[in-house]
C-alpha cells in the first residue's frame, strides 16, 4: 500500500502541534506524578542517543569516515562546542576523510 | 499608564529578532542536512519546506522523513513523532510557568507552534513573565531560515557532488550529540542511559532477528525500555526541572 504524502504531513503537524500545544493551554499546575515526571524526563536523552548510534555510521559512503565523525562530535560536544559547530565539524570529517585514498567509497 | 520596557511589543519584538538571528544561521546549515534527507525519502522541496514551516522540529522531521522514505505505516509514523518530540512536552510545561495568568490563549496556541530548543531557551530566559512579541520576533527570523533552508537542501542535495551529499548527512547527528553530550558531562546518570541506549540501538540493528523489525519501531522499544526503566530506579527530584 502506498501512503499519501499529504496525509504524511498533516500526521507530522498535527502530533508536533498537539505536543507542544497542550502544556502550554491545559496544565497550569506542574506535574506531579514523579514516575511520569521521570520518564518525560528521560525520553528525549534515550530517543536521541538511540537514533544517532549505530545510524550516523550507517549514513556516510564510508562507515570508517561516520565513526570518526561520531567520535570527534562526542569529543566537541564534551568540550562545549556550539550546536552548529559540532554539526559543521561532523559533517567536514567525513568529507576529509572520505578524501583518503585509502578509504573506498 | 506607563509600560515597562519589558513589556512594549514593539521593543520586545526587536530585541527577539536580534536575538533571533544566531539561531537563524545555525538552523539555515541544520536544515540543509535536514533537507537532504527529505530528498533521500522523495518528498519534494515545496513539501519540505511546509514540513519544516509547520513542525520547526528537528529530529521530529528526521524521523518523519526517514519513514515517509520507507513508506510507513501512518500510526508508526504519528507514534514516532511523538517519541522524537517529546521532550517539547517537558519544554511547554516548563514555558507555562513563564507565562502571565492574563496571557490570552490566543498567544499560548500561536507560541505552541514554536516551542524548539533554541526558542524556549531564549524565552525562558526573558525577564520577568515572557512578552510573546519577544518569541514572535525570534521566530520571525528563524523559522523562515529553518524552512528555507530544508527546501535549499532539497534542492541543492541534488546539485552537489556525492561526497559533499555523504558529508552533510552526518550533521543532524552532530547536532543531536550536541544536545545529549552536555548534559550527559553534568550527570552520570544521564550518560549512562545515553551509552545504555546506543548500545541497545547498535545490538539490536545487528542481531538478525531484531535487525527485522523498522528502525523506527525499534527506537521506540528501546527509548520505552529504557526510560521507563530509568523513571522507576532512578525517579526525578523536583531540582532536576531546570535542567531541561
Amino acid at each position: 500500500m502506498t501512503h499519501n504524502i499529504y496525509i504524511y504531513m498533516l500526521i507530522m503537524a498535527g502530533v508536533t502541534y498537539t505536543i507542544r500545544v497542550l502544556p502550554l493551554t491545559l496544565i497550569r499546575k506542574e506535574i506531579t506524578n514523579t514516575f511520569i515526571k521521570s520518564f518525560l524526563y528521560y525520553v528525549p536523552y534515550v530517543t536521541l542517543a538511540a537514533m544517532t548510534f549505530p545510524a550516523m555510521m550507517d549514513a556516510t559512503d564510508s562507515p570508517v569516515a561516520g565513526s570518526v565523525a561520531f567520535i570527534f562530535a562526542v569529543i566537541l560536544a564534551w568540550k562545549g562546542a556550539s550546536l552548529f559547530a559540532v554539526a559543521a565539524s561532523a559533517c567536514i570529517m567525513v568529507f576529509l576523510i572520505e578524501l583518503l585514498p585509502f578509504i573506498s567509497i | 499608564m506607563t509600560v515597562p520596557m519589558e513589556y512594549d511589543n514593539k521593543i520586545a519584538f526587536s530585541k527577539g529578532l536580534r536575538h533571533g538571528i544566531p539561531i537563524a544561521l545555525g538552523y539555515f546549515a541544520v536544515a540543509f542536512t535536514l533537507g537532504i534527507v527529505a530528498r533521500k525519502a522523495g518528498v519534494t522541496a515545496l513539501q519540505s519546506l511546509i514540513v519544516s514551516a509547520t513542525n520547526s522540529a528537528s529530529a521530529g522531521e528526521y524521523v518523519g522523513f526517514t519513514l515517509i522514505g520507507k513508506n510507513a505505516a501512518y500510526l508508526e509514523l504519528a507514534v514516532m513523532t511523538l517519541v522524537a518530540n517529546a521532550r517539547y512536552i517537558l519544554l511547554s510545561c516548563a514555558l507555562s510557568q513563564k507565562f502571565s495568568d492574563k496571557m490570552s490563549m490566543i498567544h499560548r496556541f500561536l507560541i505552541g507552534f514554536f516551542v524548539t530548543d533554541e526558542i524556549f531557551g531564549i524565552s525562558v530566559a526573558f525577564p520577568g513573565k515572557l512578552n510573546p512579541f519577544y518569541t514572535y520576533g525570534a521566530v520571525a527570523v528563524s523559522i523562515p531560515a529553518w524552512s528555507i533552508g530544508t527546501y535549499i537542501g532539497v534542492v541543492m542535495g541534488n546539485i552537489l557532488p556525492q561526497r559533499a551529499v555523504s558529508a552533510l548527512g552526518v550533521g543532524l547527528y552532530g547536532m543531536f550529540l550536541a544536545i545529549i553530550i552536555p548534559p550527559s558531562k553534568k550527570n552520570k546518570l544521564i550518560a549512562s542511559l545515553v551509552i545504555t541506549a546506543m548500545l541497545f540501538s547498535y545490538i539490536s540493528s545487528r542481531l538478525p532477528l531484531l535487525a527485522a523489525i523498522s528502525d523506527g519501531t525499534r527506537i521506540i522499544i528501546i527509548t520505552v525500555l529504557i526510560s521507563a526503566t530509568a523513571a522507576i530506579l532512578f525517579p526525578v527530584k523536583n531540582e532536576n526541572k531546570e535542567d531541561v
